[in-house]
């Protein structure tokens, strides 16, 4: 029940995460463009798990504690990046060139 | 010796490797815990993770002496030569970069002991993806070695370029693995499977090939590993954070991280996705962008540290040619490419770190004048990386070239193979001016090299990487037989693909 619909609304916050991503220039508004696009993913799971049985849950267990990890270390670069440049705007950190 | 994974006991022995290495990762950290303010403290963490790699190495080769072979239902965790011999690459390559590191950890001041311990964490997710065969085990392998990698690479906090090099890998990683996560979604959403083997099997049954929820999750799969491999249009925070980040970690980026990541792309591929054909076009065109545009962009860079790291974007391309080629001798090519890849990026990135002393600055080519009169040696084992890297008959780098243009000439993909060719003529125009600096331009100054020291435990990895470059490219047979043996082992499918997804 409501399969297509809650893929449907994962696909957005999927594209959202991404554009944010794409779009914005501060480091902690990308990161938590990055936690959408990991939701969306988990809520995926959690609609698929309805056909699919349980193991579709289980996944998303994984899934939170590796964004809990990835935050950890996420927010502690952040913070050392502003602790050299007082900045977190991505424009502004720029002493290696690509 | 065969293995039934439902068994606790088999199951408990066919993990043996990671279960040794997560071991003794969590008493180094013990260790490091308590003593962690001197050098000597540094030096014993470094003893302690060699002595960790070296055992894991022995037990994976007692699995391989044993041939263990999984059987039963489908497991989880792939017990085949493909996964004995990434296994011992990822710990090869650890080791050496440990031997790399000892020193240059002293030098720059760089007194976390914990250095090590993210070394062996992210080794240990290495292991895992080379040996997933369960996409979930593939993601969470892939997000270990990437956390620690993470943290790796800003492990200088006094350096503003290896914060700024961390947060860009942070980043634009995150952002990778949540397209891969996606991807994975969407396949088991497909196939309502995560194992490789039981999704091989549901497309087929199922007629999948074709199917759109499939093909995207596979497109979207496909660009997560091209991130983490840095293929072309996804490599631009490969020069960015290579040049940011330690030398020795960024050589550890630069082989073992890329190495694993392929390893996982192959046996993705290969597994679950052997009959959608859909994705030959796609790492086709991901080869030739890859190899046009790292070998062009290469030729362009003046700083040492940004010129090795588009040359390893490079060679990414010529070893998504392998995967394109999708034929027995394109595996082989691809497990010999990779090992004489691996040897000879990290003595490269091994004799910059010497170079490049004194917080990271910058080493312009044109520093190497004159090297090869004041320190021969090294000038010499840094030519010989040159030219493996360009392909020079003689070394690794060669045969490697050699095989993959015969996997991709054997299934007539000839416009790879051409475009091989052509980019790698391309590449001797960035390569052999290192060469020629070294050894045709007098030193600006007595002292310029005089503090180049590689030290003694370097020296050693350095003198092993070269001399089995050399090895390599003179006797390749059995380097190769075992490459191809590991590739058929994933080849052939197991007992497991036959048994009924459980839903």
């Amino acid at each position: 029940m409501l399969l297509g619909p809650a893929l449907a609304v994962s696909a957005v916050l999927f594209t959202i995460g991404v554009a944010g991503v794409l779009i914005r220039r501060n480091a902690i508004v990308i990161f938590m463009c990055v936690e959408l696009m990991l939701n969306a993913v988990n809520l995926t799971f959690v609609a698929l798990a309805q056909r699919l049985g349980v193991s579709g849950q289980i996944f998303v267990f994984f899934v939170m504690a590796v964004a809990a990890a990835e935050a950890a270390v996420g927010l502690a670069i952040i913070l050392a990046i502003y602790r050299h440049r007082e900045t977190v705007d991505l424009g502004k950190i720029n002493l290696l060139k690509g | 010796m065969t293995l039934d994974l439902s068994l606790t006991r088999d199951l408990l022995t066919a993990l043996l490797p990671e279960l040794m290495l997560t071991g003794w990762a969590l008493v180094l950290l013990v260790v490091v815990a308590w003593r962690h303010r001197t050098g000597g403290d540094l030096r014993v963490a470094g003893g302690i993770a060699l002595a960790a790699f070296a055992t894991t190495a022995a037990v994976v080769w007692w699995l391989w002496w044993n041939s263990a072979a999984a059987q039963g239902y489908a497991p989880m965790i792939a017990v085949d030569d493909f996964r004995f011999i990434s296994d011992w690459l990822f710990l090869g390559t650890g080791a050496l970069t440990v031997l790399l590191s000892m020193r240059y950890l002293e030098r720059e001041a760089l007194l976390a002991p914990e250095y090590y311990v993210l070394l062996l964490f992210s080794v240990l997710g290495m292991m895992l993806m080379g040996g997933g065969s369960d996409l979930m085990v593939v993601f969470l392998g892939l997000e270990l070695m990437s956390v620690s990698v993470y943290v790796l690479a800003g492990i200088n906090r006094k350096s503003p370029k290896a914060a700024e090099a961390a947060l860009k890998y942070f980043l634009l990683g995150a952002f990778a693995s949540a397209f891969l996560l996606y991807g994975i979604a969407l396949v088991y959403g497909a196939t309502g499977t995560t194992n490789l083997a039981l999704i091989g099997a549901q497309v087929t049954s199922l007629h999948l090939e074709h199917g759109t929820l499939l093909l995207i999750g596979l497109a979207l799969l496909l660009v997560g590993f091209a991130f983490k491999v840095a293929a072309v249009p996804f490599h631009m925070w490969a020069p960015d954070v290579y040049d940011g980040a330690p030398t020795p970690v960024t050589g550890f980026m630069a082989t073992a991280v890329k190495a694993a990541a392929f390893a996982a792309l192959f046996r993705v591929l290969g597994q679950a996705f052997a009959t959608t054909v859909a994705w030959h076009q796609i790492v086709s065109a991901l080869a030739v962008a890859t190899m046009v545009g790292g070998n062009l962009v290469a030729l362009a860079q003046r700083s040492l540290k940004r010129m090795l790291a588009y040359s390893s974007i490079a060679h990414a391309g010529y070893v998504l040619v392998a995967v394109a080629a999708g034929n027995a001798s394109g595996s082989a090519a691809f497990l010999f490419y990779l090992v004489a890849y691996t040897l000879t990026t990290l003595a490269a990135f091994a004799l910059l770190a010497v170079k490049g002393r004194g917080g990271e600055s910058d080493v312009l080519i044109d520093d190497l004048s004159g090297l090869a009169t004041e320190r021969p040696w090294l000038a010499f084992a840094l030519a010989v990386c040159m030219l493996s890297l360009l392909g020079f008959p003689g070394t690794a780098g060669f045969m490697g070239k050699w095989y993959i243009l015969v996997a991709a000439a054997q299934s007539a993909q000839w416009w790879l193979a051409a475009l091989l060719v052509l980019t790698s003529v391309v590449s001797a125009g960035y390569y052999l001016p290192v060469i020629m600096v070294m050894y045709m331009r007098p030193a600006p100054s007595a002292a310029a090299h005089a503090d180049v020291r590689l030290g003694r435990l370097a020296g050693a990895a350095v003198t092993l990487a070269v001399v089995g470059l050399l090895f390599f490219g003179i006797r390749p047979n059995r380097l190769l037989d075992l490459s191809a043996a590991g590739a058929e082992s994933l080849r052939t499918p197991t007992a497991a693909a036959v048994a009924p997804p459980g839903n």
